[in-house]
């Protein structure tokens, strides 16, 4: 019910309020790793989550990952591990750190950190000084990992 | 903490099987031309490649379709190319009242072999490429004006000299006037660039051999440089496709013809000395 409603106000008032309420790529706390809180402040919404995930602008998690519970996509990349049961074998935390710097847990990873913004070298215009998803969409997307049990 | 290290080795374990038995498994490595050039398509990695112990062509990891154009020169579309090089080769252009042939008596085959070392430094100590030579020949010879770098003249005279070279082995120079040169492309293959922080070697020596998303990634070779792309259907030259694999990673790419994609040029070149120049070949 709390995730409910917690969802549900997100969705309402927006990004600008889950915006106000969100650590700042360089202010998150890693520890081992994992990310105990959340980055935007507010619960994640796994429907948007999905769709973040696939999304060649957005995640585009499947340049590398198999993911079997979106047959609808074609072509799932192989450079990393299948997620199907990412959400068993990791917990939120776990997960909310691998989104947001999966260096912080695999080091030397290929993995780009999807909530950093800065100590990129030659980022392309457009990108500077700007982390590949957003508070919000990093939320989204671990709720929908979450959703991916075994 | 010890779970992360583990779960990292296994991946890392699985990743490395993949990279190395996937690229030729099931493959004929030979690739046969017009029926009756016969190119090798990988070879034994150079002493200098420290994680790689084969290197292998670009052919092998596309479609059969797009093998089998660059099988028979009439079905090659870089041809087409090829005989605008040719033109080209023969074109008056300039003050000076001449063409490459005007001086190239014996015509582009006087090249052989060429391409297969390009780039290379030259007499006073500076890395060149084919193209400077080109621009050079032009305007100090010619009277003409310089190409763009990557455009279809360019681009198509780089492919009729580059064909000149088919057959034989790469083998560009890495040591003396030339090492300062590869060690700053050594350098930038190594250097993680962009938004998504990925270095060359991350895709093309880390992972060579799996699919990312709907494209099956090779060790990234020139060997086959200038190549005719399906995707574009037209020549592109090597300095154009590392702009685009820049660009894939949202990082800014260097300047096409600027010093580090020369030496970039060299320093890829040099991780596929001992392949066979495969010039003009078909990619997707
Ligand atoms: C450029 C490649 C690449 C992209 C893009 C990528 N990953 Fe990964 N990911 C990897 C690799 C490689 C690993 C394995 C860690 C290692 O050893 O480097 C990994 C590991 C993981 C893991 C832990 C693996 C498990 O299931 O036990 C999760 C979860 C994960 N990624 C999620 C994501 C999500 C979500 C996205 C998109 C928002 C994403 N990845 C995008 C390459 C990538
Ligand atoms: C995120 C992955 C990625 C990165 C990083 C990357 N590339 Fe590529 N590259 C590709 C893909 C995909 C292709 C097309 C399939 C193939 O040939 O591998 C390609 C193709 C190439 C080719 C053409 C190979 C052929 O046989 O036609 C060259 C050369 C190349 N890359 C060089 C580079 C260089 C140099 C860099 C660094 C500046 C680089 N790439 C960075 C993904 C990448």
């Amino acid at each position: 019910m709390k995730l409910i409603i917690a969802t549900a106000v997100a969705t309402v008032l927006g990004a600008t309020v889950a915006m106000a309420g969100s650590t700042k790529p360089q202010d998150v706390a890693f520890e081992d790793g994992a990310v105990a809180a959340s980055v935007s402040g507010v619960a994640g919404d796994a429907a948007v989550g999905r769709q973040v995930f696939a999304n060649r602008k957005l995640g585009n998690c499947l340049a590398c990952h198999v993911n079997s519970e979106m047959p609808e996509q074609s072509f799932h990349g192989e450079v990393g591990p299948t997620l199907d049961g990412a959400g068993s074998r990791w917990s939120e935390a776990e997960l909310r750190g691998i989104v947001t710097n999966s260096k912080q847990t695999f080091e030397g990873t290929i993995m780009p950190g999807f909530y950093v913004d800065s100590g990129l070298f030659r980022p392309l215009g457009g990108f500077e000084d700007k982390s590949i998803l957003n508070a919000q969409q990093v939320e989204d997307v671990i709720a929908y990992l979450q959703t991916l049990k075994e | 903490m010890g779970m992360y290290l583990l779960k990292t080795t296994a991946f890392a374990a699985g990743l490395a099987l993949v990279a190395g038995s996937a690229a030729v498994a099931g493959e004929d490595s030979t690739l046969t031309i017009n029926g009756d050039l016969t190119i090798s398509t990988a070879a034994a990695a150079p002493s200098h490649l420290e994680n790689i112990d084969e290197v292998v062509s670009g052919w092998l990891f596309r479609t059969d379709e797009t093998q089998s154009l660059q099988m028979d020169d009439f079905d090659n579309p870089s041809f087409v190319f090829v005989d605008i090089g040719i033109d080209l080769w023969e074109a008056v252009d300039g003050t000076e009242g001449k063409s490459c042939s005007s001086c190239h008596t014996d015509g582009p085959e006087e090249f052989a072999g060429l391409t297969a070392t390009m780039p290379r430094v030259d007499a006073d100590g500076n890395l060149e490429t084919l193209t400077e030579i080109i621009n050079r020949e032009r305007v100090e010879k010619m009277g003409a004006e310089p190409w763009k770098y990557s455009k279809t003249k360019m681009a198509s005279l780089t492919a009729l000299i580059g064909l000149q070279s088919r057959g034989m082995p790469v083998n560009v120079a890495i040591d003396g006037a030339a090492a300062p040169y590869w060690e700053r492309g050594k350098e930038l293959y190594y250097t993680r660039v962009g938004q998504l922080d990925i270095a060359c070697s991350g895709c093309h020596e880390d992972n060579y051999g799996v699919m990312i998303r709907a494209d099956h990634l090779s060790q990234g070779q020139t060997n086959g440089f200038p190549t005719y792309r399906l995707k574009n259907a037209k020549m592109n030259t090597t300095h154009a496709r590392f702009k685009g694999c820049m660009k894939n990673i949202r990082a800014t790419p260097y300047a096409e013809g600027g010093d580090e994609f020369k030496a970039l040029e060299l320093y890829v070149a040099s991780r596929g000395n001992g392949l066979t120049v495969e010039t003009p070949s078909v990619r997707n």
